[in-house]
Formats: structure tokens, sequence, C-alpha cells
């Protein structure tokens, strides 16, 4: 099985390399320049020490990976491969779980990249005789959280992509559950009485940074494991072919 | 049971009210190159879909390789190659890693991939391009590409739709050689659907006709054109008038005249001769210039089958 997964996944890196040419690998080069290196440079030590960065390494894999996995099945389809793959020796669960790890691995080990150059380029250019790095507690935050929120976007694009007929479709569908995703919690906050409101900044305010992570994690955890659920059940070699 | 690749038993599958599979029995012997031949829609490409555990039967069952299909398809799916519909080939990826990315499926070694990669290439007359991105390639070499890919892991069975639908008469021919000399030389089961009756007449030990999901004939080609077809005269030449016509059809041995370009072509029941009947063409004022006799193509067993059963 985890060989199977391997497999899975070097077709799907390989796939993802060699997408758009030349032009493909250029991309990924700049955005690891973006977030490893302009973005350090232009906001300095900051990039490090604001606790403020455990969003944006939490979005980053979110972003990266909804670029590569909307490709997932509705590619497959799309350029008739899926039936021959399911016509394969290979598991469900090691192409289900091959395509997620892909997807995950691409986005996370990109942001992992960026945020150890990220490191780099601060203590380059803003150290100043001191080396700048990131608390304990945030770097596992870090690690952590960019990991599930990779998951989150694998795993709701797999299963995005196993319904949609066209990676453009499964691309517009997957932009707008990640945008309700991160708009709903604002204005869903927005929306409550402002008695409410006020009780629950009080209650963040008081609860610390590490507690509030915790949750956020802990929530993610959880979504991670639905939509993963979902995808598994929704995996049918015979509801795909007749798809 | 045990000597036979394919064994169906009143599988049927339906889609909503429709039969799209009604009711096929058949065996298949190993090591037999098997021709399912059908119009467009007469569930072939479902059939396929059925024994490779894709789809599951609404009744009856089917054996691959003695494994059930409902219970066992990862078993059929391990020991089966596929060129189904589409060539389903990764376009983006060289040759190679097409058949990379295939041989690690099967499990098998570096080594084992490498030389066995060599092996089909080369003997596809496709070694030289190995390295080339597979979406510059035409469709005659992605085909061929295909049955490579297919056969890469010694299967015991392999099963083929339409390999050389959309390809031109010369790619076709090249892909039917190629594919004869493989499976003579594998020793391989074949369950290939087509309706190119050439093809089948060529590849085929076997041969099954379907239609609306039902199996209308099965037997060697050889058989199923003399068991159907009766035997049928050509004669080439001139002055067969319409009163010749009329006495040619009044014998009991002719079921049928009908007169194309200068040539008469004459369904004679049995295996009756042909000899008095270019005598009475030529007593009506005929000149007869050249006599031919045989039986029916299976283009025209097909053709048959096809009319009568056509509701």
């Amino acid at each position: 099985m985890i060989a199977d997964i391997q497999t899975m996944m070097w077709k799907e890196w390989k796939e993802i390399l060699l997408q758009g040419g030349r032009r493909g690998q250029w991309n990924l080069l700049i955005t690891i320049g973006v977030f490893g290196m302009f973005m350090p440079w232009q906001f300095g030590a900051a990039w490090v020490t604001s606790p403020m960065s455990l969003i944006y390494w939490a979005w980053v894999p979110l972003f990266m990976v909804t670029v590569v996995i909307a490709d997932a099945f509705a590619g497959e389809r799309e350029r008739h491969t899926l039936e021959t793959l399911l016509a394969s020796r290979l598991s469900d669960r090691a192409i289900l779980f091959g395509k997620v790890a892909a997807g995950v691995s691409y986005g996370w080990g990109l942001a992992m990249v960026s945020m150890l150059l990220g490191l780099v380029t601060v203590n380059v250019l803003h150290g100043r005789g001191h080396l700048v790095l990131y608390s304990p507690g945030v770097g596992v935050g870090i690690v952590v959280l960019s990991l599930l929120s990779a998951i989150l976007a694998a795993s709701a694009g797999v299963l995005i992509s196993l319904r949609a007929s066209t990676v453009r479709q499964a691309q517009q569908t997957l932009s707008l559950a990640i945008m309700a995703l991160l708009f709903v919690p604002i204005f869903g906050a927005q929306a409550l009485p402002s008695q409410m409101r006020d009780h629950l900044a009080t209650t963040l305010a008081t609860a610390g940074a590490s507690k509030i992570a915790l949750l956020v994690m802990a929530a993610l955890l959880i979504l991670d494991m639905a939509l993963m659920s979902a995808a598994i059940a929704r995996f049918q070699r015979a509801r795909l072919i007749l798809d | 049971m045990s000597d036979s690749a394919v064994y169906m038993e009143n599988l049927t599958r339906d889609f909503g009210a429709a039969h799209v599979v009604d009711d096929l029995s058949l065996t298949v012997p190993k090591g037999t190159v098997f021709g399912f031949l059908g119009p467009n829609g007469a569930g072939k490409t479902t059939t396929i879909r059925l024994l490779l555990g894709l789809l599951e039967p609404t009744r009856g069952r089917a054996e691959v390789l003695g494994f059930d299909t409902r219970t066992q398809a990862d078993e059929i799916r391990c020991r089966a190659g596929a060129l189904l519909e589409h060539s389903g080939l990764y376009e983006r990826l060289s040759a190679e890693g097409n058949l990379a990315f295939y041989g690690r499926i099967a499990h098998l070694s570096k080594a084992q991939c490498a030389t066995r990669i060599q092996e089909l290439l080369t003997h596809l007359g496709l070694w030289e391009r190995r390295k080339e991105t597979v979406g510059t390639w035409s469709r005659g070499m992605k085909q061929k590409l295909a049955v490579a890919r297919a056969m890469l892991h010694h299967p015991g069975i392999l099963f083929l739709d339409e390999p050389t639908a959309g390809l031109d008469p010369v790619a076709s021919a090249t892909l039917r050689d190629d594919l004869l000399a493989l499976v003579e030389h594998e020793g391989v089961t074949v369950f290939l659907t087509t309706h190119n009756l050439v093809e089948a007449e060529k590849l085929c030990g076997l041969v099954g006709v379907i239609r609306q999901g039902r199996l209308l004939a099965v037997g060697p080609p050889n058989e199923l054109r003399t068991g159907r077809g009766a035997s049928r005269a050509e004669i080439v030449g001139h002055g067969f008038d319409a009163e010749a016509l009329a006495l040619l059809r009044a014998r009991p041995e002719v079921t049928g005249v009908e007169q194309q370009n200068g040539r008469l072509l004459i369904d004679l029941r049995g295996e009756a001769e042909v000899a008095p009947l270019v005598r009475l063409l030529v007593c009506a004022g005929g000149a007869v210039e050249e006599v031919r006799k045989g039986h029916a193509s299976l283009d025209e067993v097909f053709l048959s089958l096809m009319k009568e059963e056509t509701p």
C-alpha cells in the first residue's frame, strides 16, 4: 500500500513539475522567491518575530495546494487517463491517498522551503549581528498549522475534483470553497449581536495566542478528517467510470 | 472453467430500463484471440468494464482467469492488461515515463522494468523515441505505446477496446501486425472489441457478434462464414439480359441474384454447383469471361446478422 501511494505521488509530482513546461518551473521559483526572499526583505525581523507569521504560514500552503490539486481527478478525466488508471491494480485508497499526499507534499514542502529561506534572508539582511529565530512555540505552530492547512486544501480539492467534469470547474469550485472558509468566520463574527461579539473578543483576548492557535489546529484537524472521510466515501470506481 | 480465460454466465448490465449487456453467456479459452464484434452502442465497452470489475453486473456472473469479477476484481486487474476506449497515456510524460509509471504500479524492479521497456519498445519500433513527450506523437504511435503499456507486466489476458479506431489504414495495418506478432510471441489471451471486420478476420481465432447487448453468434471466423453465408458465385461477363436473370432466379439452388457493374453476384443454397448456371447463361446469349466461387465474407455475415436482428 505504501509503495503504491509512493508510485502515485511520483507520477503526480512528475506531472506537477512538467505542467506548463519551463514557465511552470519558473513560477515555482518565483513563488519561493516571493515568500522566501522578497517578503522577508520587506517585512524585516517582524517576518519572524511577529505572531502573525502563524497566519500567513497557514495561508501559504492553502494557496499553493489549491493551484495543483484541482487537477487530481478532473485532470485525469479531462485527459482521458482516469479509466486506464482505474483498470490498473492500484487500490482505491492508494490512488486517493497518493493524490492527496502529492498535493500536501507540494504545498507544505514549498511552504517549509520558503520559511527556511525567509529565515536566512531575515538574518542576512536584518540580523544586525543577532540570530533572529522563531520561538519554539511559533516554530512548531507554523509546521503543524501549515501541514493541517495543506491537508485541508488537498482533501477539499480531491473531493471537489472527484465530482468535477473539468479542471476549470474544479478550480472555480475550490476557490469558492476556500474563500468561504476564510470569510465565513469573519462575516459570521460581524453578524453576531454586539454583546456576543464583545464577549467573544474578551474571551479570545484573555485566552492568549497559544490557546487560540491550538483551537484553530483542533478545528482544522476535525475538518481535515471530515473531508478525507467524505473523499474516501465518494471514491468508487464504478461511479467514477459512469461520471 | 479452469481452461477458460473468460467465462460469462447470463451476464447482464442494465442502465435504467436499458439492457446494455443482456444475458451474455460465453467462454473464451486461454491463449485465444477473441474478437467481440458489434456496431457502436452494442455493449462491447460495457462488457470489458464488467470483466475488469470496473462495473458490477446487474445479474449473472463472470470470471476472468478463474477470478470472479464481483468479488476478486483486484486479482483480475493485477493479471490483466488493458487498452480501453482512450489510450490513457500521460501526454506530459515521455514514453519511457509512461511505461515506468505502470511498471512501478506492477511492482516490477527497476532492472526488470528497464529490460521490459526496451524489449517492448524495440519490438514496436519506438525505442529511439522513448525520451520524447507523448503529447507530440501521432495517434498511431500512441496506440502502439498503449499496447506496450498493457503488456508491460506480462498479463495473462489483454483487453483491447477498438485498438485501431481512428487510425488511418496504414497505421491500422502496422498496429495490427505488431499486435499479432507480440501476441504470438507472448502467448497471451486477447479479448478484443472492434467493428473492423478485416481486423477481426486477421487477428481472431474466435469471434462473437453482439448487438443491443445480446450475443447473436459465436465461433471461428471461417465457421461463421461457411455456416451462415452459404456459398456465393461471382460471374464476370456481358450480355446478361433480364430474361437470363429471370431464368437464374427460377433455379432451386439460387437464393438471390444481383447485378453490379457487369458482374453477377449469385447466392447459392448450400454447396450448389456453378457449372449448370454458367451453361444456362451462355445458352441465353450471355458471354462469360470469369467465374469465382466462395463463401460470404465476415463482413457479409455480420451485416446479415445485423439485418436479421433489426427490430
